[in-house]
């Protein structure tokens, strides 16, 4: 900790800070369930990794909450032993794997927006974040090309994989909008400069997903309704069956340890 | 598209500056850039190279095993091929 820090404050950023973590993490497992599934199995090892680079992402990011937090809590306590409603991960991130290309949009909808977000966060007054988005950027940057590549290859590919991924774009748009409606920590964080305003991303983001929808021949929703609520707990039916999954053995086995 | 629609790439990976790319295996893209990145993803994972080089392996023309005989056995009777099989005359010294 560089400064001592107000405790609404370390409040919204324990919170802030968890909230990337869990939508790292969700994706994360939501990915690897593609392992040994993948389309080709150079395509499968590309997704586990990308996977695997998210995971290691989450856990400097719990291992920073666990700080904040000081409950004497460790990063796998807070993976394994909070509920649905205390994981505040985007809604976009638990939708369902779907087929390649839905796994391919949901995938390059997120990381143009941690693209954009991390290199804000670089700049950071709070050091540790700081220092967790730079490395994490140079992760998301190939994240970021490699998906958008495949929008570009499914796009502008054959009939079928173009109108699959269409359908796919059109169906997880409504997750999209959350990203950038701020909840009441990131509202606070923005406004003593902690964190970008997410709002204010939310143009560059719109920009840099057309250039490659329209590299990709595919057509851009417009206005639809925006679904949010995972930033405060409030999830789709989903993602109680991940943590059913992921949480198991620390439920039923505690304090077990590899 | 099927997998077996994609070509085969033959993949060497530089392992350090200064170092010779050398031939890691082989795998299907459907064009270079995409055989560059899932050479990334599949041979470079563990910190293996700092350099990929990718070719079509339709591109990669290779002797005739059955012909080995006649290729390689000649050389193995010429030691004097060999640089060793000379002796130097002290008064060269190190060459």
């Amino acid at each position: 900790m560089n400064i001592a820090l107000h405790n609404d404050t370390q409040v919204a950023l324990s919170n802030y800070v968890l909230q990337l973590a869990d939508t790292n993490l969700i994706l994360a497992q939501r990915i690897c369930e593609w392992c040994g599934h993948g389309p080709v199995l150079e395509q499968d090892i590309a997704l586990s990794n990308i996977g695997l680079d998210l995971l290691g992402q989450t856990r400097s990011l719990y291992q920073y909450a666990a700080e904040l937090l000081d409950e004497d809590k460790s990063e796998d306590d807070l993976a394994y032993l909070r509920s649905e409603r205390q994981f505040k991960n985007l809604l976009l991130v638990e939708q369902p794997n779907g087929d390649f290309g839905y796994t391919i949009v949901r995938q390059f909808l997120y990381e143009t927006f941690q693209q954009l977000l991390l290199t804000e966060l670089k700049k950071s007054s709070n050091t540790q974040l700081a220092a967790i988005a730079e490395k994490s950027l140079i992760e998301t940057n190939y994240h970021y090309k490699w998906s958008a590549e495949w929008v570009i290859r499914l796009g502008d590919g054959t009939e079928e994989s173009k109108s699959r991924i269409q359908k796919s774009i059109n169906e997880i748009w409504t997750y999209s909008g959350e990203m950038f409606i701020p909840c009441a920590a990131e509202q606070l964080l923005a406004s003593i400069s902690i964190i970008p305003d997410v709002a204010a991303l939310k143009e560059a983001w719109m920009r840099k997903v057309k250039t490659v929808l329209d590299e990709a021949t595919l057509t851009m929703p417009e206005n639809m309704y925006m679904q949010q609520g995972g930033k405060t707990g409030v999830h789709t039916e989903h993602l109680g069956y991940i943590l059913a999954e992921m949480q198991y053995l620390q439920r039923q086995y505690p304090r077990q340890q590899w | 598209m099927q997998q077996q629609d994609w070509p085969l790439w033959e993949i060497f990976i530089r392992s350090r500056q200064g170092l010779d790319h050398k031939h890691v295996g082989s795998l299907h893209a459907a064009d270079a850039q995409m055989a560059i990145e899932n050479a990334r993803d599949v041979y470079t994972r563990r910190m293996e190279g700092v350099s990929i080089w990718a070719v079509e392996s339709k591109y990669i023309h290779a002797s005739n095993p059955d012909e080995a005989g006649a290729f390689f056995e000649p050389a193995e009777d010429k030691v004097y091929r060999h640089p060793t099989f000379y002796d130097i005359p002290e008064a060269i010294g190190h060459m």
